[in-house]
């Protein structure tokens, strides 16, 4: 095991992969000499070489489009979108390209890319550097979204990831990459060196994509959460001692229902919290999902937490937030119906 | 106000529309045989007026004159003229498929046969093309099965993509033939994509990208470019330049620019423009592009200067929006007649053989439509099954589709 930061474990994740299979390439903007914007391509291009680790011109649907035509070739592309701000441009080609290339040639071409990208919000980025835009992609047939929450599953999600024969989107919380921020904007913020699951196996290993996990075991009420909120629900359920189950759903496309159902059976109550704006965010399939799956069992509406239907504003940051006090907010009003 | 008065924006207009008397005056036309042909690894910038001009090798009278002729033995090209009968058989009977209901939907190269037809005889084994809806040439010359076309067009139970895409959007990586997405212009990027991989695994494979006049807009075109051109990918960039997208005359895509082929310039990409109509000379360019990408020179942006004689889909009215006779007083002629006179003049053809042959293609073709036909048309007879539909969408079918296709009762 290694103590690594977010960042050191996808780098880490990259360079096993890569070790492991000559088929893997890195691309993206700034990514090659410099390392990427946060550095987690650093070492990359001296280690495997200009042609396996490399800058682009600054254009998402040139990079994406180019990793399908690599993936169709037979590589592996692991490519990085600067911040998941900046996939619009690519959006085309994941959406009509990436996504449907297996089903609509019947397997004569499969795209098996990664793309990664920097997603949420939390470092006063304003409306180009916070947005999380997740449900843009799990309402996609074909395409895979993974967002981890701390480095040992970044490194095992990311080393599946890559291997996976699909094109996975993979969001990784920007507000993670130094420690596990738990929304008490004014507090420190651990290290990932003091945190356990910043105890990362060395080589090569993985996290299951489609696998959730209880990070907090509770009996009152669970709370479904991903990426930086699974920490914020946490924070949330200590602070209101609310004995809740917080679950890390870690991949949301194909979801863990399972976990996610027999939780909710236990407890009876559910809130659900993510950064993205409410309205047709990923929160409405999961809500919609317990509503099939646990009607009978629910002694409370299910509760949603989200940001503001804004777009993300910079001053206001922690007004838009859902931080602690607001999961908090909604943890005490599932309890109280 | 300016002293310059008030602005007003311009919007082209094509030469003619329904009603007018076609007029070509503005298609420069050089003769025949008149274009250099440079070494493959000249530098780009010495071939700038490739870019303006149209390589031409057979003139009016039928003859291969010029740098660019004498590259294709004569068995060859009887080969490309019974290639290029053989698609315009085939849109022909599909064509009058689709008005029987046969299926939803169709698309002809009708005019345009050389481009595709010539091209994909330039290419070797485990090269890729990455074509659009008009490159049926790519499959026919490559030896693909037409009955395997025409399931695909029926969507019958044989169809070899089970019924989930539109008509003519074939997938054959064994014939080098990237599955069609029918978006336009995301895939000339995933050719570039294609050939970077090549370079990357130090392997030989080129690949081809395939664009129309209208979607050299798209901001895809410029990212396939640029891409391109920094990492020299070894790929040969075509516009087919057909003069009208759907309604739109080519030059609402091309603005200002005096051709499409001139585009490579700003990139640094060699570029060459080519009479579309003219089966050697659309091989002998596409020989010379190869060639560049063979040996690591990178990119060649090619244009092919064509007309699109029938509609643009079966959807579509060309009487709405252009002269009738436009089509007729296309100075660059048909490509199957130019082809064959050549032939005829070279004394290894005939108008007895060529009429024996129509006869022997339509023969050919009308056989493999009742082959495809006994595994059913779009409406009747066999078709792919509904469980076909819930599958492949991921390698393994994950939960959520499992509950949806038992929801379904498959």
């Amino acid at each position: 095991m290694a103590r690594m930061s977010m960042i050191e474990a996808i780098r880490d994740a990259m360079t096993v992969a890569m070790t492991r299979d000559p088929g893997v390439v890195v691309f993206g903007e700034d990514v090659g000499y410099f390392g990427g914007v946060f550095r987690c391509t650093q070492g990359l291009q001296q280690k495997f070489g200009a042609s396996r680790c490399f800058d682009t011109p600054i254009s998402e649907s040139g990079i994406v489009g180019t990793a399908i035509g690599m993936a169709a070739y037979g590589l592996r592309p692991c490519v990085e979108i600067q911040f998941a701000d900046y996939v619009y441009p690519a959006y085309d080609q994941i959406v009509s390209e990436a996504a449907r290339l297996r089903y609509r040639s019947n397997g004569d071409f499969t795209a098996p890319l990664t793309i990664r990208m920097p997603t949420g919000g939390g470092i006063f980025g304003g409306q180009t550097h916070s947005q999380s835009p997740e449900a843009l992609f799990t309402h996609v047939a074909g395409l895979k979204t993974v967002v981890p929450s701390n480095p040992y599953d970044a490194k095992g999600l990311l080393i599946a990831a890559i291997e996976d024969d699909d094109p996975i989107i993979f969001l990784e919380p920007k507000r993670l990459y130094n420690g596990p921020f738990d929304g008490w904007h004014d507090r420190p913020v651990t290290p990932w060196s003091k945190h356990p699951l910043g105890e990362v196996p060395e080589g090569h290993f993985t996290v299951p994509l489609g696998k959730a996990i209880v990070r907090r075991p509770g009996a009152a009420v669970t709370v479904l959460a991903y990426g930086t909120m699974v920490h914020v629900a946490i924070a949330a359920a200590e602070a209101t001692g609310i004995d809740a189950e917080v679950i890390d759903l870690r991949t949301l496309l194909p979801l863990d229902l399972e976990t996610i159902e027999a939780s909710v059976r236990r407890t009876g109550r559910c809130v659900v919290v993510h950064e993205a704006t409410l309205t047709s965010g990923f929160g409405a399939e999961l809500v919609a999902l317990i509503q099939e799956t646990c009607f009978y069992v629910l002694e409370a509406p299910i509760g949603r937490v989200a940001g503001w239907d804004t777009p993300y504003p910079h001053a206001q940051e922690w007004d838009y937030f859902p931080g602690p006090g607001r999961v908090g907010d909604a943890l005490r009003e599932a309890m109280a119906g | 106000m300016s002293e310059h008065g008030p602005l007003s924006l311009h919007v082209p207009e094509p030469e003619g529309r329904p009603g007018d008397k076609p007029d070509f005056g503005d298609v420069v036309i050089p003769a025949a045989g008149t274009v250099a042909r440079p070494p493959v690894d000249v530098p780009p910038e010495e071939i700038r007026e490739l870019a303006y001009t149209i390589i031409r090798v057979l003139n009016r009278h039928g003859e291969a004159v010029g740098p660019w002729a004498g590259l294709l033995p004569d068995g060859d090209a009887l080969q490309g003229l019974r290639d290029m009968m053989k698609v315009r058989a085939f849109d022909a009977r599909m064509l009058t498929a689709q008005r029987q209901g046969k299926t939803s939907f169709y698309m002809q190269c009708l005019g345009e046969e050389a481009i595709a037809c010539a091209f994909q005889k330039a290419l070797s084994p485990g090269d890729m093309n990455f074509p659009t809806y008009r490159q049926q040439g790519l499959l026919i010359a490559g030896g693909y099965p037409l009955v395997a076309m025409m399931n695909q067009i029926f969507s019958n139970e044989a169809d070899p993509l089970t019924g989930r895409q539109l008509p003519v959007m074939y997938s054959a990586r064994s014939h080098g033939f990237f599955s069609i997405s029918g978006n336009l212009g995301t895939q000339y990027v995933q050719a570039v994509g294609w050939a970077m991989a090549s370079a990357i695994k130090g392997d030989t494979r080129i690949a081809a990208g395939w664009i129309g006049d209208g979607a050299t807009a798209e901001s895809d075109f410029h990212a396939a470019l640029v891409f391109a051109s920094t990492y020299r990918a070894p790929v040969v960039l075509n516009i087919v330049n057909n003069q009208w997208a759907i309604s739109t005359f080519q030059g609402i895509a091309r603005g200002g620019a005096g051709t499409f082929a001139a585009r490579g310039h700003g990139f640094g990409i060699p570029a060459l423009r080519v009479d579309g109509n003219d089966y050697l000379a659309v091989h002998a360019v596409a020989r010379w592009a190869i060639e560049r990408a063979r040996r690591n020179l990178g990119p060649t942006l090619v244009e092919y200067v064509t007309y699109r004689v029938a509609a643009h889909s079966t959807s579509d009215d060309p009487s709405a929006y252009r002269p009738k006779e436009e089509s007729d007083a296309w100075p660059l002629g048909d490509p199957v007649e130019r082809l064959k006179n050549y032939l005829i003049g070279r004394g290894v053809w005939s108008q007895d053989r060529h009429a024996q042959y129509a006869a022997e293609v339509e023969s050919e073709v009308l056989a493999a439509q009742k082959e495809a036909e006994r595994h059913g048309t779009l409406h009747s007879g066999g078709k792919p099954s509904m469980r076909a539909m819930f599958e492949g969408v991921y390698k393994e079918m994950p939960p959520h589709l499992v509950r949806q296709r038992r929801k379904a009762g498959v």
